[in-house]
């Protein structure tokens, strides 16, 4: 009775003995990515780290286009830091397209904001908040939202989160946007918005968006549309962000 | 007025004659040979169609490695505007495309020839002799239409040459003209490459002439004078810190020891069990070696073995072990470090790390190549039969000089390795000499 019992379930008992097994064997992808980005998340780490010579930004879970634009940038000299010129110069686009999406598909939960008061005043924060939400039309600074989203964790597929990322590395990056030392495909709205920026705006902005807890969904939006920039901001980095301009014959 | 005396005035005349003698000959030498002109007929010719030709031509371009040095990343390929960095300043290479008023537009067949054979541009204009035309003097004139005929087959790229930021008056016609008086033979004949030419001649070819090694790896004097275009004893490169290692010692490239299966696959990969290509070479191998047919490759392999089997091979001989107490040091930092990817026993791992164990680059006498790869890090060449190389993280930030010493000195010694300790001052000076 038993033994015709385990003879008609024995298919079963096989593939459960299969089951279990198959956890001890490696998981890896075709292409094991993961091992060819080594050297990257050396520095890098899952969740960002710092070093003696800045932050280096957390790569997992920001949108494809974004990171494959930073890889060009560095090779093409539109970004500068050594070590990254030197690493991605020998490998070609559609490698480092690769990389970018690899690191894309990730799923690593941020890590929460600095607990540390801020430095600045409240009054100072508040200022933040307002220019990151609400821009400042009269000095043509649109809001942080009108581009990275409503909730800044970045628009599928050129543009990055804001949130998740500590205050030195946003002040250093706009601070570099300031002087060119870091740049864009052109048009660079970015740089443009920056350099409308005073230092007081700079390190307001940055605060607050430090501050700011990040939410429990941590990929990047599709784009909104109404979220669009007029025509005098035209980015070269996330041309979707700019309304297509009308084809010939059409209205 | 008086007169000045006899021994003040004769010598005076003298050497004044004797100044205006050699500016005369400076400038018939660079300017006035028009006689010495190569006359070689053109040969763009009826036997070949235009598309065979130009792909020829980019198929030489890609021997010569022309297009790393007059292309820019993200620009129209051979437009030229890259920097260059020399010991006397920083020269930018030309716009090669047919535009009009940047580029080459104007040109002909002809210019272009005369251009490699002479280093001269039709205006008579010289050119900075960081253009190799030591080199391109000795391309045949089939070749060299062939590449006019691919450049002017490229879409025209407005891009201008910026200017030279040479120290003066390095940068000047007149400086220009001594040094080539001193450093280039423009009459020197050069005899036309065989029809047919063996394994040997075509390997001489394309390292001498179209691939222009020695301007690497053979050794320039203190005014950066050409070395001699069969000099492939091995250079430090200025500027960048790397060493161009000895083509020709088998201690430093393993030319004669190493499988010539694993040579094709260095040159056209950059990568091979033991070592990778990286800095510069990695380059040349990226827009230049990957692209050599079989045979072209296995020619210049025949030429380098060849000529390194009537050197005189000095092997190293093996080194003292160094002290145990960097030893101890050197070997905790490999466990953390090192050994995920290079193994236990420094074995390396198959078609993506190379092996340390018996490895020559890890042996070298002079270890600024090692010490590099440890400070930057970096990924072998993205080629055709390698697309997606595996790469090593930089150093420079992790480990101090102390400790890069330690585990160089380490890995120097196991496995089967002999060579000597490097010491935490040469890392602190090769750092030092690549900070920038």
């Amino acid at each position: 009775m038993l033994q015709t019992l385990f003879r008609q379930t024995l298919p079963l008992w096989i593939v459960l003995l299969c089951a279990s097994a198959a956890p001890a064997a490696p998981i890896s992808t075709p292409e094991n990515m993961a091992e060819r980005v080594r050297a990257c998340t050396a520095c890098h780490g899952e969740q960002g780290r710092a070093a003696p010579d800045g932050y280096y930004p957390r790569l997992a879970g920001k949108p494809a286009g974004y990171l494959y634009h930073q890889l060009l940038n560095f090779a093409e000299g539109r970004r500068r830091y050594g070590s990254m010129a030197q690493l991605v110069q020998p490998l070609s686009d559609d490698y480092l397209l690769r990389m970018a999406q690899h690191f894309a598909s990730l799923d690593i939960p941020y890590p929460a904001p600095s607990r540390e008061a801020p430095r600045i005043s409240p009054q100072d924060l508040e200022r933040g908040r307002q220019l990151a939400v609400h821009g400042n039309p009269a000095r043509q600074l649109p809001a942080c939202t009108a581009c990275h989203g409503a909730a800044l964790m970045g628009t599928e597929p050129n543009v990055p989160a804001l949130l998740g990322l500590p205050l030195d590395y946003l002040t250093a990056q706009l601070g570099a946007w300031q002087t060119g030392e870091r740049r864009a495909h052109a048009p660079d709205c970015m740089a443009a918005i920056v350099r409308r920026m005073t230092p007081g705006d700079i390190i307001s902005v940055a605060s607050w968006l430090s501050m700011q807890p990040v939410p429990a969904a941590t990929h990047a939006r599709t784009l909104q549309q109404g979220l669009l920039l007029d025509d005098s901001l035209r980015c070269g980095s996330a041309p979707e962000l700019n309304p297509q301009p009308h084809k010939k014959g059409q209205p | 007025m008086k007169k000045w005396p006899l021994w003040v005035l004769v010598p005076l005349q003298v050497s004044a004659a004797l100044w205006l003698l050699m500016a005369a000959w400076v400038l018939w030498d660079n300017w006035g040979r028009q006689a010495s002109t190569p006359s070689t007929a053109e040969t763009l010719s009826t036997t070949h169609t235009d598309q065979q030709q130009i792909e020829r031509g980019q198929y030489l371009a890609r021997a010569g490695n022309c297009i790393a040095c007059h292309s820019v990343r993200g620009q129209p390929l051979m437009s030229g505007a890259r920097a260059i960095d020399t010991p006397f300043g920083t020269v930018y290479s030309s716009n090669l495309t047919p535009d009009p008023e940047t580029g080459l537009g104007g040109w002909s067949a002809q210019d272009f020839w005369v251009a490699l054979q002479l280093g001269r541009t039709p205006t008579g204009r010289l050119l900075v002799p960081v253009f190799p035309y030591n080199h391109t003097r000795l391309i045949s004139r089939s070749d060299s239409d062939a590449l006019w005929q691919w450049l002017q087959s490229l879409p025209p790229a407005h891009q201008a040459q910026p200017a030279h930021t040479l120290r003066w008056p390095l940068g000047t016609q007149a400086a220009l003209a001594v040094w080539r008086s001193l450093y280039f033979d423009a009459s020197a004949k050069v005899d036309a490459p065989p029809e047919a030419p063996t394994a040997m001649q075509r390997g001489a070819y394309l390292v001498e002439a179209l691939g222009h090694c020695a301007a690497c790896h053979g050794q320039r004097d203190l005014l950066g004078g050409f070395p001699d275009v069969q000099d492939l004893y091995g250079a430090a490169m200025p500027t960048q810190g790397w060493y161009a290692p000895d083509l020709l010692s088998d201690a430093q490239t393993g030319i004669l020891s190493m499988d010539t299966a694993q040579w094709l696959r260095r040159l056209q990969t950059g990568y091979h069990d033991r070592s990778v290509a990286s800095g510069p070479m990695a380059e040349v191998v990226q827009h230049s070696l990957q692209y050599l047919s079989e045979a072209d490759a296995q020619a210049m392999l025949v030429y380098l073995q060849n000529r390194a089997r009537q050197q005189t091979q000095i092997h190293n001989a093996p080194a003292p072990a160094p002290r145990w107490s960097v030893l101890d040091i050197g070997q905790d930092i490999y466990k953390n470090q090192c050994a995920q990817c290079h193994g236990k026993q420094g074995e390396g791992m198959p078609q993506a790390y190379p092996s340390l164990a018996g490895s020559l680059a890890i042996q070298q006498s002079d270890p600024t190549n090692l010490v590099l790869s440890v400070l930057q890090g970096g990924y072998g060449p993205s080629t055709q039969l390698r697309p997606s190389p595996y790469g090593m993280p930089p150093f420079k930030l992790t480990l101090d000089d102390r400790q890069i010493a330690a585990v160089l000195s380490y890995v120097r010694s196991q496995w089967g390795n002999q060579a000597s300790e490097v010491t935490p001052l040469q890392v602190n000076r090769i750092r030092a000499s690549t900070d920038h």
